[in-house]
């Protein structure tokens, strides 16, 4: 029974740090399937962080917080819309530039506003996404194994979570069996077919983008007002990046996006839990290897060890209308 | 398309980036404004703090080597329309070969320890970018994404290297030992002391000479050499390279091997010049910062000196404005670069339509006095 309880936690604790992954890397698959590189993911994340950070400590609320992140998220992939759809300006460089205006943006406001280094107020409870007790949870927690897993790994999470694992087959659905999935697909694998079909490449662009930005709002107030109480500088600290890796892992692909973000999530919980512990014929693993393994994993992915990456064919190339 | 080739070069390479600078400015002041700060005095604190004062502009200079290396670093892969953002990771590890050059050989006269660790630097920088280039080069797994996975198991990697293997026995700093003094390079006041120059005492050191050198060595490269034709073909036709029977997927790994090493240069101006030992996030994004100098530069040596200087000001500047006004952070500095990386380097078209008509009106008025 020991084991479960520490498998159920192990689990819990993925869960729990896979969710701003999930939602970051399916904002990415938007925008990237429309045909639009995002490597601001992590810029957007901390701005809606700090938004949502900020706005639920002076209204004392989660709601207009979450609220504010989406808006100020939304917002920074409107500039990235702007700059690479409308003027074609270059995807990645518009991305890079996100990320440093977010940066800098989040930490001189922080300190402008709450004159504590960077840091928004330490939220109230009701400030925040608190975990919700699903019916049951406690009453079944005697019976073994089922118990144990209902009560660590199903119940016991912020909405946000279970919202996070809504989006999944949600974004599949949208994607694959709308008609404005199709369209999104079609502008990021042939814009010029769409075109001549009469789909807006501009319009679908813009929308996907703007999807992403709603997506990356979520996660950035997952981040600062459901697992923390406030904002702290930096606090993405690379987690857009990590999305993005997830991205491409999964092949650009929903389902596996959630499977992606829940292996690197628990790699994470895996690092916290394994930190000190020696393992059995390896010894003291290295944090930043485990760190690290994402990223390598990945690398190791496009260097075709565990299948192909092939990424949609017009990502990265703003389109020209022709005259 | 035939429009954008009848601009004047000037409006090309001096209107266009004045406007985006002017821009980034701009939208700069109205959030200073909206801080109740005084932007105009912020300008004011800025570039005191960075031209007024011999101090002020060693620091300035200092700045602007960084800035020169990453650029080249960007631009020269650009010429061969590659994108390598990984000039921060590039540069991280080249950090620990000047590192393990000046620990190791510190015993050695100072000329010969100054060659090993420009070789040690652009060694280490060229490996980290490696692999990225043989993944694009051979698997056509796009060089951005690499390269920012590199970036990050650069990081991982220095970190594991300065706090189990690279740090003195008993200290808890990750950090190394600092270097002995014949393994450092000399300061400019005092290398230049002997010839009579008294120049007030800054971190700007020898690098910076060796950056000019660079960028020398940069333009022979690109439009003096056989090599540097089929890069820029490379870049500006592939299908071109490609028919001409260059070898593509060489120069692609030339590219960024080249770019790698450029980057690893910044750890001879950082490291060497003014750390004396290997730190923390040393690269503090100077990397990224590289892409701006680079496109404002429009990937010409002379450009990306101009574009370092700027950032060398807006860095020093900076630090004195952070210095002065208790409400104004070296973030804002941070917030002022990625306005200006957006305006220079995403939006760098929004005012070519507006421009393209001027000079289209022009003209018209030309022909019609003429006709």
């Amino acid at each position: 029974m020991e084991l479960v309880h520490a498998l159920a936690t192990m689990l819990d604790s993925s869960i729990r740090l896979s969710v701003p992954l999930l939602f970051a890397c399916l904002a990415g698959l938007y925008a990237e399937r429309a045909g639009v590189f995002d490597i601001g993911l992590e810029g957007k994340m901390l701005i809606a962080a700090f938004a949502a950070g900020a706005a639920a400590a002076i209204s004392d609320s989660p709601w207009p917080g979450l609220l504010a992140a989406i808006v100020a998220s939304v917002a920074f992939a409107l500039l990235h819309g702007f700059a690479t759809i409308t003027h074609r300006g270059n995807q990645i460089v518009s991305g890079v530039a996100i990320n440093i205006i977010a940066a800098g943006l989040t930490a001189q406001l922080g300190v402008t506003w709450f004159k504590r280094g960077g840091q928004t107020p330490q939220l109230e409870p009701e400030a925040r996404f608190l975990e919700l007790r699903l019916p049951g949870a406690e009453a079944l927690r005697s019976i073994p194994l089922i118990g144990d897993l209902y009560a660590e790994i199903i119940s016991g999470h912020s909405v946000l979570v279970y919202l996070a694992f809504l989006m999944v087959p949600l974004t599949w659905w949208v994607l694959y069996r709308t008609r404005f999935g199709l369209r999104l697909r079609a502008v990021g694998e042939n814009p010029a077919a769409a075109d001549t079909a009469g789909v807006s490449v501009e319009f679908q662009r813009y929308m996907a983008v703007v999807c992403g930005g709603i997506l990356c709002g979520l996660s950035g107030s997952y981040l600062s007002i459901a697992q923390s109480s406030g904002f702290i500088r930096d606090m993405t600290a690379g987690k857009g990046f990590i999305a993005l890796a997830a991205l491409v892992f999964a092949k650009w692909r929903p389902v596996q996006a959630m499977g992606a973000c829940l292996l690197f999530g628990f790699l994470d919980a895996l690092t916290i839990r394994l930190q000190g512990t020696p393992l059995p014929g390896v010894g003291i693993l290295p944090v930043q290897l485990m760190q690290a393994i994402p990223y390598i994993l990945t690398v190791a992915l496009l260097a075709g060890f565990i299948g192909r990456a092939v990424p949609p064919k017009a990502g990265g190339i703003p389109y020209v209308k022709e005259h | 398309m035939s429009a954008r080739a009848e601009l004047p070069w000037w409006a090309n390479l001096l209107l266009i980036p004045f406007l985006n600078l002017a821009a980034a400015f701009a939208i700069s002041a109205l959030i200073l404004a909206t801080i109740g700060e005084d932007p105009f005095q912020a300008a004011a604190i800025i570039l005191r703090g960075a031209l007024f004062s011999g101090e002020g502009i060693g620091y300035t200079l200092f700045y602007a080597t960084n800035f020169i290396f990453t650029g080249l670093a960007f631009a020269v892969a650009f010429h061969a329309g590659l994108f390598n953002i990984g000039a921060e990771g590039q540069a991280y590890v080249a950090g620990l070969g000047v590192a393990l050059v000046c620990l190791s050989f510190d015993s050695l006269p100072s000329p010969l320890i100054v060659l090993m660790s420009i070789a040690a630097a652009a060694l280490f920088g060229a490996a980290w970018a490696l692999i990225p280039a043989y993944l694009q080069a051979r698997r056509g797994s796009h060089v951005v994404i690499t390269t920012i996975m590199f970036n990050f198991i650069a990081a991982a990697l220095v970190v594991y290297l300065l706090v189990n293997h690279l740090s003195p026995p008993g200290s808890m700093q990750p950090e190394t030992r600092t270097f002995a003094e014949n393994a450092r390079l000399p300061f400019l006041h005092v290398a230049l002391a002997p010839l009579g120059l008294d120049l007030p005492s800054s971190p700007l050191n020898l690098s910076f000479i060796w950056a000019l050198v660079c960028c020398l060595f940069f333009y022979v490269l690109i439009w003096r050499s056989r090599l540097g034709f089929e890069l820029r073909t490379l870049g500006a036709n592939p299908n071109a390279a490609l028919y001409s029977g260059m070898p593509v997927a060489r120069l692609t790994i030339i590219a960024m091997l080249l770019s790698g090493a450029f980057a690893g240069f910044m750890a001879l101006n950082e490291i060497m010049g003014s750390q004396h030992r290997m730190i923390l996030d040393y690269t503090s994004g100077y990397g990224f910062v590289g892409i701006a100098v680079a496109l404002m530069g429009r990937a010409h040596p002379i450009g990306i000196i101009f574009a370092a200087v700027l950032f060398g000001v807006l860095y020093q500047g900076g630090a004195e404005l952070a210095f002065e006004r208790p409400n104004i952070t070296r973030d804002m500095v941070v917030l002022i670069q990625g306005l200006v990386i957006m305006m220079a380097g995403g939006l760098e078209h929004m005012f070519r339509p507006q421009i393209d008509r001027l000079f289209a009106m022009r003209r018209r008025k030309a022909l019609a006095a003429v006709g």
